[in-house]
């Protein structure tokens, strides 16, 4: 095919000399390219997930999102969610006031160990919980002549979920409140407002969207964390498997339409979190800091 | 407050709640993370240097951190090609489905990693969507290394697209007019002017991507197959010694692997510090 052949094909190539762009038989190619690479790796294992759940029909899909472990499991997830979002967020918003509003010595020390839990292996975030409060870690001894159980219950999940969540809040608001600096709560304050107002009438408007998309982000990943939560959860039915776990275990019996119908609602709270997080950005790309620096 | 002042530690503002805030921050910094962390480089310390070493480098543990390590610079690579492919048709060419697709991207960042895991091991055994076009020519994907570079190259995709992307999308044009102007062709601004304005956000995105590859677990382990000595991962191992309880191995390994993100981590750093010294504060 001759150039002059592919040039209707292009939609829109980018206006321009010819200079700055490529031959529309390549533009065709590195387009094909990229499509196909997205479809076969992104869009394909996502369509596999809903296919696969309602192989067996609705009654059984139905049937297994409803049985009691699968309620359980559903329950603990969104507990977890529920403890470990609101301690993220309230991290981030004493993180980013310190770091934004402030000049201190060890900022970027500080900054950067904020990151620290990304980089971190999601096995090995479950396991220094277990080498802390296990029945042979550090406090074990401790925690079991007061009865408490935090490896294998509900606190190390939730422990270990916080720490995989960890950054995604402060991360979005430091860069933004960096960015707006103090004048905004300087005038307040010097209005006669005080610090507690300021900060819920002056600060908290400003970075409300930046807030939502970090939150956003951070629920997605506590809900469907399954490496660090994997090691402290101790896997007890319908006690301390949540969905992801839960997910696995009927994938290991061999029970398909049960796993990936349950994956199916993991699925769905991906799709759900993707809209959110394009809806905010098309939006209030202005007021979201980090997302299109990162 | 007033101590910060005294010594000098902090620059005197007119906002208020700077004790609490950093206060706060370093509270839970150190509850959360720095000190459950020390815990793990503490307990591998009980072991000894001699025999933290024999722990690591044992035959099993020495595979397991290979395999982890070389699937995961596989998958690196991939992305790291069809990556900037895919953000230079993203930010340069109008096509149909476009919008949609650069929203898409950031899937692997929100779908469950257990969930990609099973629905990669679907597609890709010997009688799943691609499988079973893969398995009359003979090549394995479920069950084999290949199947973990499968699954890391899902993971780590979105890391070299959004790195590359807003480089791109900020891209002076005049740059490439002047190297047309001055008798280049297309070819040689794409791969002697643009591509090396490009390399550090690229570098970027392959070691963030490798990083998060060599740690990565729940997405791997069903498609593994998980055979000792062959498609053993890093993590799982660990996972295994910690059922077997043997705490100070499992800290061990994970020290190691600790070690080597750090290390990736520090190679991003210096990339960028490289990036900022030769193209500007950016």
């Amino acid at each position: 095919m001759t150039d002059a052949a592919i040039a209707p094909l292009l939609v829109a190539p980018i206006e321009g000399p010819r200079v700055t762009t490529e031959r529309p038989l390549v533009q065709v190619t590195l387009i094909g390219v990229a499509v196909i690479f997205l479809v076969l790796f992104l869009l394909l294992p996502l369509a596999a997930v809903f296919v696969e759940a309602l192989r067996a029909g609705l009654g059984t899909y139905f049937a297994a999102i409803t049985e009691p472990d699968a309620v359980a499991a559903i329950k603990l997830t969104v507990l977890v969610a529920a403890i470990a979002v609101p301690a993220n967020v309230v991290f981030g918003l004493a993180a980013s006031w310190a770091i934004a509003k402030f000049e201190f010595k060890g900022k970027s020390v500080l900054n950067t160990l904020i990151d620290l839990p990304f980089s971190v292996s999601p096995v090995i975030s479950g396991l220094i919980y277990v080498l802390l409060f296990g029945a042979q870690g550090y406090f074990g001894p401790y925690l079991q002549s007061h009865h408490i159980q935090i490896i294998f219950a509900l606190p190390g999940i939730v422990l270990a979920t916080i720490f995989v969540t960890f950054p995604f809040v402060a991360r979005e608001l430091v860069p933004l409140m960096q960015e707006q600096g103090t004048q905004d709560e300087e005038a307040a304050l010097s209005l006669g407002a005080s610090g507690w107002k300021t900060f819920l009438k002056v600060t908290l408007p400003n970075i409300r969207w930046a807030l939502l998309y970090g939150v956003v982000l951070c629920n997605a990943r506590a809900m469907g964390e399954f490496g660090a939560v994997s090691v402290v959860s101790g896997h007890i039915r319908g006690k301390t498997n949540t969905m992801p776990l839960h997910v696995e275990i009927l994938y290991n019996e061999y029970n398909f339409a049960a796993a990936f119908a349950v994956a199916s609602l993991l699925a769905l709270l991906a799709l759900i979190t993707l809209v959110i997080k394009i809806g905010l950005e098309w939006r209030y790309a202005d007021q979201i800091a980090a997302s299109r620096r990162h | 407050m007033a101590a910060s002042y005294g010594l000098g530690l902090k620059r005197p503002s007119a906002i208020p709640g700077f004790g609490l805030a950093l206060g706060f921050t370093l509270t839970y910094l150190s509850l959360i993370v720095l000190i459950p962390l020390a815990a793990l480089v503490l307990k591998s310390a009980t072991l000894g240097l001699a025999c933290f070493w024999d722990t690591v480098t044992g035959a099993r543990t020495l595979a397991a951190l290979r395999l982890s390590f070389l699937t995961s610079l596989f998958a690196a690579t991939v992305n790291a090609v069809f990556g900037t492919i895919i953000a230079w048709a993203l930010v340069r060419y109008r096509f149909p489905g476009r919008r949609l697709l650069d929203a898409f991207v950031d899937l692997p960042f929100a779908l469950p990693t257990a969930v990609a895991g099973i629905a990669l091991t679907a597609l890709y055994a010997p009688n799943g969507w691609i499988g079973q076009w893969l398995a009359p020519l003979g090549i394995k994907v479920a069950y084999t290394p290949t199947g973990i570079a499968v699954a890391l190259i899902f993971i780590g995709l979105p890391f070299v697209v959004r790195t590359v992307q807003p480089v791109l999308e900020e891209f002076d044009r005049e740059l490439e007019e002047a190297s047309a102007t001055l008798g280049a062709n297309r070819h040689q601004t794409v791969f002697r002017v643009m591509l090396p304005t490009l390399m550090p956000a690229i570098l970027t995105g392959f070691a963030l991507a490798l990083a998060r590859a060599v740690g990565e677990y729940g997405s791997v382990i069903f498609i593994a197959g998980n055979m000792p000595f062959i498609s053993e991962i890093a993590p799982l191992l660990i996972i295994i010694r910690l059922e077997e309880f043997s705490y100070p191995q499992a800290a061990a390994i994970g020290t190691a692997m600790l070690m080597i993100s750090f290390g990736l981590l520090f190679f991003v750093h210096l990339i960028q510090a490289w990036r900022r010294r030769r193209f500007g504060n950016d």
